[in-house]
């Protein structure tokens, strides 16, 4: 597919869904589709057959718009004066509805209703903050778009910013674009995405001896990241979900930028429905000559391949990532060399995170200077968080760097349920900290978080009422990291061990003086002197729950260390949204 | 190229493809490790080499970091000391290691490390998992509850030998030494019995059989000779 050839595809979709005077939208997302959405969207379409009614009615298959905690969700579009409605897009008057908690015995009801007064019963307000406090970049389509139809991601301006690229754009021109956008990676670590396509693009494949399998007509390699390892995160997976063609889009623009002609999707094998989807993905975007062999008429040639992750949180770590890709065991290596020099089977390699890449093509059509307007000086644009734990709207969300904590749990999240008060919030998975209620006015990004002890992560958000126990939070995470490591360096094979022993031993009652001071010890090695950042960053949630809440570990003390006093209560947590 | 350095404020110089434990090596600065091995490719493991780079944000392995131009390393801080006896303790509280019973007592890179970082006890509570002694082989043993997961054999069978009959299963805590697919050593296929392992083994994990304690020397310098002998194709010291 050639330029005009695309246009003339996004125009003919855009006429046929003009025409439709309703639309239906089911989120078919895991969540929902475990609570039988698959089945709701078979019986609304069903329905419209019986009243005659489905070549006026579209009935959409849609990835997660978000509200997780109300789903199965479905948002009707409709018509207002007979005016065109086009979804995803601008123009035409629309107006539309949620329904929350959306069983298939509905469809008939919902059917009825078309075009008359919502269902009371069902209706959810779509002017509450949850929905109007976010900006939504990466998951501008996830809700909107068909998953599974390449025709739906075209119709909303798909696959126009690789065609920009590539017939418009040298490999310099769009490093320089990514660089001036000031796009952090969204993996963890904030590393600039631009200077880490510079690197690649600059790097030597010959600079190593290479080992590429026969087949692969490679020498540089682009691999998207979607491991996605920590508890309770689901931003990468919704992505995939839900708009698979825009990973493939930026993947693309990102081999064509850095001189890479093979890339890797590794997906988690736990996530089946995202595997699914973009595999479907990744053939429609052959067929259309998308991917592939000159794609878009032009010289430049791009395959993909999805590798399938077991199941081991460190594969998420490049170095282990890659050497299960290249079919060994997924143990990390020291860096240097680091992939951007040496990676996937010697070859100069670039590996982004899911939400880095899907930023990518926005960047490219509406501008660095317009990504770059969004959020703070040194982190730009916007990040997805998995809002979970004690909080009243848990979900997925899209919020501009820069914004409050307490925007974030008390207006999008709609604060803490069960009438108790907040106590801390969690960030960055079993790599994060704990941050407590002092820190709620301080804005989301990579330096705040760092300096009060956490990190961005990849966007797991955790919120904590006032009955968490931080010692139990501490151990647990301890717990995961010590399953997780991967055995190659002591320090984090055997420091895990003991700290999750010394933390198990608080917790019984049975923990000393000593044994605090030896779990700092152990803290301050594990971090100094692991091999990866598994283990450099597992010590993280205890030493920041030492920090701020070292009177819940002391209470815990084995009674002769507190001299036979009764214990001091923790200090009352002043409620925050007061 | 020759690169000029400073390791604990001595100044040397070294080539450019040298590793900062190469050069200390070269300029008889001794610098800890437990899963380098001459002749082996390293692999950062153990972490037991950790030096102070000046500049450097974080402390770097000497085994796998190239020398560079105007590099200060310290490898001898009282940081660094602290960090190596923590690591060594770790280990002797990991599995079982009671060297008056064992078959390398004497001859043991553990307790040679053990002593040398001044452990005069463990302060981690010793875990002692109940971990099986494979004595299948006909000439050779294995006792995991010795093991340090190195993986010094399993680099000396697949690089030295080309058997690579040896290799590590599971993670963290529950890794552990496998032959061929997880069968015990004596049937394992793969195995030339050329002893390679036993030589470059740092402990009592793998033995001779019939060794009794403190009579299992290792050779792990014979490996080093084979490596380089076979490179310079010169067979004769
Ligand atoms: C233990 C560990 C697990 C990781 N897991 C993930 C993951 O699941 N997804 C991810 O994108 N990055 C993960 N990372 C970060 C990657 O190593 C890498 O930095 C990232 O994919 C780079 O992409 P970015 O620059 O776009 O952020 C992990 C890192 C560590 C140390
Ligand atoms: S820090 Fe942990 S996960 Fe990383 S290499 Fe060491 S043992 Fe493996
Ligand atoms: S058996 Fe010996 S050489 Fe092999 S990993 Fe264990 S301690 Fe290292
Ligand atoms: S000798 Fe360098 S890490 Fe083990």
């Amino acid at each position: 597919m050639n330029l005009e050839e695309l246009n003339a595809t996004a125009a003919s979709e855009r006429l046929a869904q003009a025409k439709k005077r309703h639309h239906i939208r089911v989120c078919v997302g895991t969540a929902c589709q475990a609570l039988n959405s698959e089945q709701l969207a078979k019986e609304l379409q069903a329905e419209l057959r019986r009243r005659g009614q489905n070549g006026d009615v579209e009935v959409k298959c849609v990835g997660c718009p978000g509200l997780c905690s109300l789903g199965p969700l479905v948002e009707i579009e409709s018509q207002v004066n007979g005016q065109a409605a086009i979804a995803g897009t601008e123009g035409g008057q629309r107006k539309s509805i949620l329904y929350q908690f959306v069983k298939p015995e509905d469809a008939g009801e919902i059917v009825a209703h078309l075009g008359g007064e919502p269902i009371k019963r069902l209706e959810t307000p779509l002017d509450q903050p949850f929905f109007t406090r976010q900006t939504k970049i990466v998951l501008e389509h996830c809700g909107k778009i068909d998953p599974e139809r390449i025709e739906d991601y075209i119709a909303v301006g798909g696959y126009q910013a690789l065609m920009k690229v590539l017939t418009e754009m040298t490999p310099q021109q769009v490093i320089d674009a990514i660089t001036r956008s000031g796009l952090r990676g969204r993996g963890g670590a904030g590393f600039p995405t631009g200077l880490k396509w510079g690197t690649v693009a600059k790097a030597d494949p010959n600079a190593y001896p290479t080992s590429v399998p026969v087949g692969i007509q490679s020498r540089k390699f682009v691999i998207c990241n979607g491991d996605e390892g920590d508890p309770g995160a689901f931003m990468d997976r919704s992505v995939m979900e839900g708009d698979p063609h825009r990973i493939l889009e930026g993947m693309a623009i990102a081999a064509y930028a850095v001189g890479a002609n093979h890339g890797f999707i590794y997906v988690r094998a736990e996530y089946p429905l995202a595997v699914k989807r973009l595999r479907t993905a990744i053939r429609q975007a052959q067929r259309a000559g998308l991917l592939g062999n000159n794609i878009g008429g032009t010289a430049f040639s791009f395959n993909v391949d999805i590798r399938l992750g077991a199941g081991a949180f460190v594969c998420g770590e490049e170095t282990a990532l890659m050497a299960s890709i290249e079919g060994g065991r997924g143990v990390p290596r020291p860096r240097p060399p680091f992939p951007a020099e040496c990676g996937l089977w010697g070859c100069p390699t670039l590996i982004n995170n899911v939400e880095t890449l899907a930023n990518v093509p926005p960047i490219i059509m509406k501008g660095a200077d317009w990504f770059a307007s969004i959020g703070t000086e040194k982190s730009k644009g916007t990040k997805v968080f998995a809002l979970t734990g004690q909080v009243a709207h848990t979900g997925l969300i899209e919020v501009p760097m820069g914004i409050t904590l307490r925007e974030i749990v008390f207006d999008i999240g709609g604060g803490i349920p069960g009438g108790r008060q907040f106590k801390a919030v969690q960030t960055g998975g079993p790599s994060g900290g704990c941050i407590p209620a002092q820190f709620l006015d301080m804005p989301v990004d990579y330096e705040s978080l760092a300096k009060v002890g956490s990190i961005m992560g990849s966007g797991g958000m955790i919120v904590m009422d006032d009955s968490t126990d931080m010692v139990e939070v501490a151990r647990f995470f301890m717990e995961f990291c010590m399953d997780e490591s991967c055995g190659k360096c002591i320090p984090c094979r055997a420091g895990t061990v003991q700290m999750h022993r010394i933390l198990t031993k608080i917790q019984e009652g049975k923990a000393t003086r000593r044994d605090i001071q030896i779990l700092e010890e152990l803290c301050d090695l594990v971090k100094h002197t692991s091999l990866c950042g598994l283990g450099q960053s597992a010590p993280n949630p205890v030493i920041s729950t030492l920090r701020y809440f070292r009177d819940e570990y002391e209470k815990k003390l084995a009674a002769d260390e507190t001299n036979g006093k009764t214990p001091q209560p923790s200090a009352q947590v002043a409620n925050p949204s007061a | 190229m020759p690169r000029t350095l400073t390791i604990n404020g001595q100044e040397i110089s070294a080539r450019s493809d040298q590793t900062i434990l190469e050069a200390a090596q070269d300029a008889n600065i001794r610098i800890p490790t437990l899963c380098h091995l001459d002749g082996l490719t390293d692999v950062g493991a153990c972490r037991m080499c950790l030096v102070e780079v000046a500049g450097a944000s974080k402390l770097l392995p000497a085994c796998t970091t190239r020398v560079q131009e105007g590099m200060q390393v310290q490898t001898d801080t009282e940081r660094l000391r602290a960090y190596r006896r923590q690591i060594i303790e770790l280990l002797f509280a990991e599995r079982n290691h009671i060297c008056a019973v064992c078959v390398a007592n004497g001859h043991c890179e553990l307790q040679n490390a053990g002593i040398a970082v001044g452990m005069d006890h463990v302060r981690y509570d010793y875990l002692f998992p109940k971990l099986g002694v494979d004595l299948s082989h006909e000439r050779f043993g294995m006792d995991h509850n010795r093991c340090i997961l190195c993986t010094r054999c399993v680099r000396a069978c697949d690089q030295l030998e080309g058997a690579h009959t040896i290799d590590v299963m599971g993670r963290g805590a529950h890794s552990l030494i496998v032959h061929d697919m997880n069968v015990p050593w004596g049937e394992a296929t793969t195995c030339t019995s050329c002893g390679k392992c036993v030589m470059a083994c740092p402990t009592g994990a793998l033995f001779k059989q019939g060794s009794t304690v403190a009579e299992m020397v290792h050779d792990a310098e014979k490996l080093a000779f084979l490596k380089a002998a076979r490179e310079r194709k010169v067979w004769n010291v």
